[in-house]
């Protein structure tokens, strides 16, 4: 096979993986954070402990998912190296120092301060064990900063000039605020948030359902839909902005998304069809008329761009049109189960022993809802950058590796295999963890605490 | 010499200290790794939680170390990441493979753990291994012939040996009882194969490349570089004898961890001396693989300022974690 088209496979495998993790992550971080500072401001004895309780599980869920985005993220710094030599060559004037600022500012923070986050409570004062916390947090989120600017950079590139075939930095504010970053952040930010709600959600509710909940999954439970709730629609509302924003910077991306060949006038909004790249045409289309024009111009009879303005320069329209349908179902699933969910919730007085069980069979099946939009999601994005590599700048086939295309197949071959079983192994943990139930007496982390930690009191109804 | 022609000297320093933290620090977890095949399931749990805080900034080190490479000097990265694509993927698995598994071990069902155990052995084994032999292609330049696959092989060999020495002399100073006794046991018996390894390095690189002969072997060079080695001989010597005294499992329990430190340490400077002004051997000098002055002052901003502040919340981080290794918890 063509080695420019594995080594993209291979490269798509590895960031695949690795966005599993920093989507929870990202956000877990500060999740943690809010369990902790709960957990020390509750002057209930036994809400301290549930507290407690919800921030051992899921701190052991965030060792475990971060573990893995290291690893990954390892692989892929080495990876922009193997894979798109060519890349670093012409672009690393600029791409450098934004990877070397994100490995300097935030990759070394997380890292450093994870020990003592994990593992250190017991050694450094509350407030020192705090600020750990925090300053994990706040590098991954610092890592995601660094990283988006760079991957928006490469969709709208700005601040550049080329000298030689080389590009120089000339304006770095320029280059990191570049304009789709702003909007691209925002998105991942949110994204990572309803990951990890959902995530709550759903390992909550599969405790409830297995009978294994202590009180403390009623807590996380409740805070995931919370956390859910408000981040579904401030993402639909993002998600509108940064579409807009990439009508306006990558017109033949939106033009995939939407399956718009010919330049059109009230452009309908396609639910379902099949785009042919041969043909240049759609099959089996079905969609409302006038309503994508109406959403990407505001106006019923707005002009969108079709593919055909983009000859040999547009992306390949299939995977776009439906990674697009994808991420925007699952967004949609996502509000209406946190907002149906919490106003169950509410009308049950707030006690999940009387929320139905099919509603929670519902919560325990999205718990990787967030996984399916974010990677569909991405692939929207960076699917829609191609054929290049820097947009409109770099053409994706003229930077790639010149290793043998065998030698890539052979270690695509590998990594899927390590990903899969990781993957699994990943999952399967997650359950285990979920259904082992917390037997530790906290003797040493609680010792205000009177009498033994209570089990969950409704469990019997749910048995 | 001007302040553009001085960066790249800045920066192929900058990495080089990257590149030999990263050495010593994941060296001695990934040998502590690589012993734990020795070691019961009790002593494994303390030889782990002897790493347990650290790891992961230790393998942070080689994403700057690399980062480095890729940001300043972008050619030599092309050209020594293609070189080198095989044993680079299968260092990276190994690592993915221990990491994943290092936290996989206490958390997955109480009898997969044995499993778990073999795979972290396994990936530590599988890094160092390829590290060894990517250090080799590396120092030989990327040569054709009969003795370079055996130099490779044989520094593919010595590197595991020096890293499970380090680990050995790691849980020397951070365990008791036991489990230390141990420790010393298997630093006895690393010791003579990391020796070896050393010495046979040291003879077969200059045979093997005449560019490190020339700068080692000539007067007055040989008067001035000679201490290298002779400090490195005493250093390693010293580690030997406190091995085999009580002292080592008292007072004095961080010395031979210390003086190892040394050896890399000194090992890393007769290195640079035998590869500079090079990245890649013969090929390319650090001002021909250099990125533009511009990105580079970019970068150093940030690295002024931000390495202190690594510095001194990774000495936190140790200072929080100092003595004897006791039981990691969640808490």
């Amino acid at each position: 096979m063509d080695a420019v088209f594995l080594a993209r496979m291979q490269f798509a495998a590895n960031i695949t993986f690795h966005i599993l993790f920093p989507s929870i992550s990202i956000a877990l971080g500060w999740v943690l954070l809010f369990f902790r500072v709960k957990h020390l401001r509750a002057t209930d004895p036994q809400q301290k402990l549930e507290w407690l309780r919800a921030y051992r599980l899921w701190t052991k869920v965030f060792a475990l998912t971060f573990a893995l985005g290291v690893v990954s993220g390892v692989t892929m710094s080495f990876q922009f190296g193997t894979n798109w030599p060519g890349y670093m060559e012409r672009v690393g004037n600029i791409a450098g120092p934004l990877l070397g600022y994100e490995v300097l500012t935030a990759f070394f923070l997380e890292a450093g301060f994870l020990g003592v986050m994990l593992f250190g409570h017991r050694r450094v004062g509350e407030m020192v064990h705090l600020g750990a916390t925090f300053l994990v947090a706040f590098g991954t989120l610092m890592s995601a900063f660094w990283i988006l600017a760079l991957n928006s950079w490469m969709q709208t590139p700005a601040g550049y000039e080329i000298v030689d075939g080389q590009f120089h930095a000339r304006s770095w504010l320029e280059i990191i605020f570049n304009p789709s970053f702003p909007y691209r952040l925002v998105h991942m930010v949110l994204a990572s948030a309803l990951t990890c709600a959902f995530l709550m959600i759903g390992i909550s509710a599969w405790q409830l359902l297995k009978g294994v909940a202590t009180a403390s999954a009623s807590r996380v439970l409740r805070t995931g839909l919370i956390f859910a709730a408000l981040a579904a629609p401030a993402q639909m509302v993002a998600g509108d902005f940064h579409g807009l924003n990439t009508l306006k910077h990558q017109p033949q991306k939106i033009a995939a998304v939407e399956g718009i060949w010919e330049t059109t006038r009230g452009a309908p909004l396609l639910l379902f069809a099949i785009p042919d790249d041969a043909a240049r045409t759609n099959r089996f289309e079905w969609g409302i008329p006038k309503l994508a024009s109406l959403i990407l111009r505001h106006d019923p009879d707005g002009e969108l761009k079709g593919l055909n303005e983009f000859p040999s320069a547009h992306p390949p329209v299939l995977p776009l049109f439906w990674s697009f349908r994808i991420m925007v179902g699952t967004g949609i699933l996502m509000l209406l189960v946190s907002w149906i969910g919490l106003w169950r919730h509410w009308r049950d007085g707030w006690d999940f022993a009387k929320m139905p069980r099919p509603m929670l069979g519902i919560f325990a099946g999205m718990t990787f809802a967030g996984w399916v939009a974010t990677i569909a999601g991405w692939y929207v994005t960076e699917i829609g950058r191609q054929p290049f590599i820097v947009s409109g700048l770099i053409r994706t086939a003229d930077v790639a590796s010149r290793v043998p295309s065998s030698s890539i197949a052979v270690t695509f071959a590998i990594y899927v295999a390590v990903y899969l079983a990781l993957l699994a192994a990943y999952v399967g943990v997650l359950k285990y963890m979920a259904e082992t139930a917390d037997k530790k007496s906290y003797a040493s982390a609680s010792t205000d605490l009177a009498g033994d930690p209570q089990e969950y009191q409704r469990r019997g109804e749910f048995a | 010499m001007s302040f553009d022609e001085l960066l790249p000297l800045i920066f192929i320093g900058l990495m080089g200290v990257s590149l030999l933290v990263y050495v010593v620090s994941d060296g001695y977890d990934l040998g502590v790794g690589m012993l734990m095949h020795r070691a019961t399931p009790e002593e494994r749990d303390t030889m782990v939680a002897s790493i347990g805080p650290f790891w992961d900034a230790n393998e942070t080190w080689l994403v700057l170390g690399v980062g480095l490479l890729l940001v300043a000097f972008p050619k030599a990265h092309g050209l020594v990441l293609s070189e080198l694509y095989l044993p680079t993927t299968l260092m990276l698995v190994g690592l993915i493979l221990r990491g994943a598994a290092f936290d996989f071990r206490v958390k997955a069902k109480a009898d997969r753990k044995v499993m778990w155990d073999r795979l972290f052995i396994a990936g530590s084994m599988l890094a160092s291994v390829c590290q060894g032999w990517m250090l080799g292609r590396y120092v030989s330049g990327f040569g054709e012939g009969w003795n370079y696959p055996i130099f490779a092989g044989a520094i593919a060999i010595a590197l595991p040996m020096a890293y499970a020495l380090l680990g050995a002399t790691w849980l020397v100073m951070k365990t008791d009882g036991p489990l230390q006794d141990k420790a010393i046991e298997w630093s006895k018996i690393a010791w003579p194969p990391m020796v070896l390894g050393l010495i046979l390095i040291s003879m077969a690189t200059p045979w093997i490349s005449e560019s490190v002969r020339v700068r080692w072997f000539t007067l007055p060079a040989i008067i001035a570089v000679a201490s290298i080695p002779i400090t490195t001989g005493i250093a390693l010597l010293a580690v030997r004898l406190l091995l085999g005294s009580p002292a080592a499992r008292g007072g004095l329990c961080w010395l031979p961890f210390a003086l190892l430190v040394l050896v890399f340490f000194l090992s890393f400077l007769g290195l640079s001396y035998s590869i500079y002004p090079f990245v890649v051997i013969d090929r390319l000098t650090v001002w021909q693989a250099a990125s533009s002055p511009e990105s580079l002052k970019i970068i150093l901003i940030g690295v002024s300022i931000t390495l202190p502040v690594i510095i001194a919340y990774t000495g936190f981080s140790y200072r929080v974690f100092r003595g004897k290794t006791i039981e990691l918890d969640y808490a």
